[in-house]
């Protein structure tokens, strides 16, 4: 079975007979890098927008969009025609020169975020050796392209919902970190790679018995926490705020942050999916069996792509499900309760692997 | 707040979540609850089903005698938040030779009515009811101020 490292390696051996400069070479690998990911990324957040909208809809027993195309599946591309030619409108007393910035540092920084990840079997774009660090850093850089936009706007809304996002980001990701923390103490490795790797005979949801899975639910809360979406959507909270921080953006702009944000909702989900649920590991219980196997026949970016559009799914139920929070509801919710709870779990989680009471 | 507080309030405000996401998932997997209805194909094909309480317009039954239940007391009048009803009356003789109140036109102006019920409620004698006729859409507005009570109907006997 051809595998998708496999598909790199003969590109790269294909690449490296035709151009002989090692500097020239690299950069022509990762200018394609970059094209496959932005179009893939764009595809990805079609893909999901529609899935947003027909998973609301059937929670909310309604229909979604049935309209264009098959099963209303080219809405999206529909819209996404609307906006390209929507007048992309900078308003007179913004400041215009941090206004037009704020959506390409959010887009930046998502697309930063997403180079550690391992889709499949020594897939990955970076195999850094700081992964979940890396990870974990630079996706709060995303909170400054709130802030710009917020402050630039010259918008009372914008200003409270970039205001808001910046005390939410700030707090949640603590907790986030945490239990991140959990899995790492139990890898001793940062790398994505080890981490993947280290799951090959159970993944650590299994493997860590009750802490670890109360890690993964902690993260499952904070990253929605993180990436803005409902219960947690203050900065937008189109009831009080229109739309918060992107009140006064139009066209590309505005289609730019929802690019961000449904990317961030993938970045989110595959480091829930890698951390806890194995990653592009196949479900494997103990060491070689035939059960073991038989899930291998499985191809690794099959599971990791299941893996993170479960999540996904589980993410997207939250948000037609459950009521906003108030900021004050908010921030008890990170300061009285995860935080405390991720602590004392942190320590347990370390017990365990000083010990190696885990599987 | 005491640890024991504390970790029922947390169990607690679980059970609540999950028991929300479990109806929100009953819904997501069973499509047959679906309540939108495709409107220009269902008319097309006959299966249009407006519920019994729809509020399409405020219409005045008659009766195979052209008789209406309508005894003219403007409580309808009164009660329209907006002013879309408008009742002109008029003093009828009746075989005794007394004087008596009665309907000339009932003026209903569907372009201002919002559809609230109120007028419904208000009708002592349920002279008015709502219709379920909805495509209302016309090219002049003037079509839309609409005279309720047919050309020479009358108040139906014993309606007080």
């Amino acid at each position: 079975m051809i595998t998708l490292s496999e598909i790199a390696h003969n590109i790269h051996v294909k690449l490296s007979g035709a151009i002989t400069n090692e500097t020239l070479l690299s950069i022509t690998e990762m200018a394609i890098v970059g094209i496959i990911l932005l179009g893939s990324l764009v595809m990805l957040s079609f893909f999901l927008g529609y899935m947003e909208r027909k998973v609301a809809a059937f929670m909310q027993i309604r229909l979604g969009p049935n309209r264009v195309g098959p099963k209303g599946s080219l809405q999206i591309v529909a819209d996404t025609v609307k906006l390209l030619f929507k007048e992309g409108l900078t308003p007179n007393a913004s400041d215009k020169f941090l206004f037009n910035t704020a959506p390409y540092i959010m887009v930046i920084t998502t697309m930063l975020v997403i180079a550690p990840i391992a889709y499949s079997s020594g897939f990955q774009i970076w195999d850094t050796s700081i992964g979940v660090l890396y990870v974990s850093s630079v996706s709060s850089v995303s909170v400054i392209g709130i802030l710009m936009a917020g402050w630039s706007s010259n918008n009372k809304y914008s200003l409270l919902g970039a205001m808001r996002c910046g005390a939410q980001i700030v707090s949640y990701e603590l907790s986030i970190g945490l239990s991140l923390i959990a899995i790492v103490v139990l890898t001793g490795s940062l790398r994505m790679s080890d981490i993947v790797m280290s799951q090959a005979d159970g993944w650590w949801i299994f493997k860590g018995h009750i802490p670890v899975l109360i890690a993964f639910v902690i993260f499952i809360i904070a990253s929605t926490a993180e990436i803005n979406r409902a219960p947690f959507d203050l900065a937008e909270a189109e009831s009080e705020l229109t739309a918060g921080f992107h009140t006064e953006y139009s066209g590309m702009k505005f289609a730019m942050f929802l690019l961000a944000e449904y990317i961030n909702l993938f970045i989110v989900c595959a480091m829930g999916a890698t951390l806890f649920l194995g990653g592009w590991m196949p479900l494997h219980f103990g060491a070689d069996n035939a059960f073991n196997h038989a899930m291998d026949y499985i191809p690794g970016f099959v599971w990791f792509f299941g893996k993170t559009f479960f999540l996904i799914f589980v993410i997207m139920w939250f948000r037609w499900t459950f009521p906003r929070l108030r900021i004050d509801q908010l921030l008890n919710l990170e300061w009285k309760y995860l935080l405390p709870i991720s602590m004392i779990n942190i320590l347990l989680v370390t017990i365990i692997a000083i010990f190696g009471w885990h599987f | 707040m005491g640890l024991g507080s504390y970790i029922s309030t947390v169990f607690s405000s679980v059970k609540s979540l999950l028991s929300g996401m479990k109806l929100t998932g009953y819904y997501f997997t069973h499509h047959k609850e679906i309540v939108t209805q495709q409107y220009p194909e269902n008319k097309r094909e006959g299966a249009l089903i407006l519920p019994e309480r729809f509020r399409g317009e405020v219409t005045m039954p008659h009766d195979e005698n052209n008789e209406h239940r309508c005894t003219g007391c403007q409580s309808c009048e009164l009660s329209c938040p907006n002013g879309s009803i408008k009742i002109i009356t008029k003093q009828e003789v009746q075989p005794d030779g007394k004087k008596k109140k009665a309907i000339d036109t009932w003026v209903y102006h569907l372009d201002m009515c919002t559809f609230c019920n109120l007028c419904i409620e208000a009708c002592p004698t349920q002279a008015i009811v709502m219709g379920q006729e909805f495509e209302h859409s016309v090219f002049d507005k003037k079509k839309l101020k609409k005279i309720l009570n047919k050309p020479d109907s009358k108040l139906k006997a014993g309606v007080e």
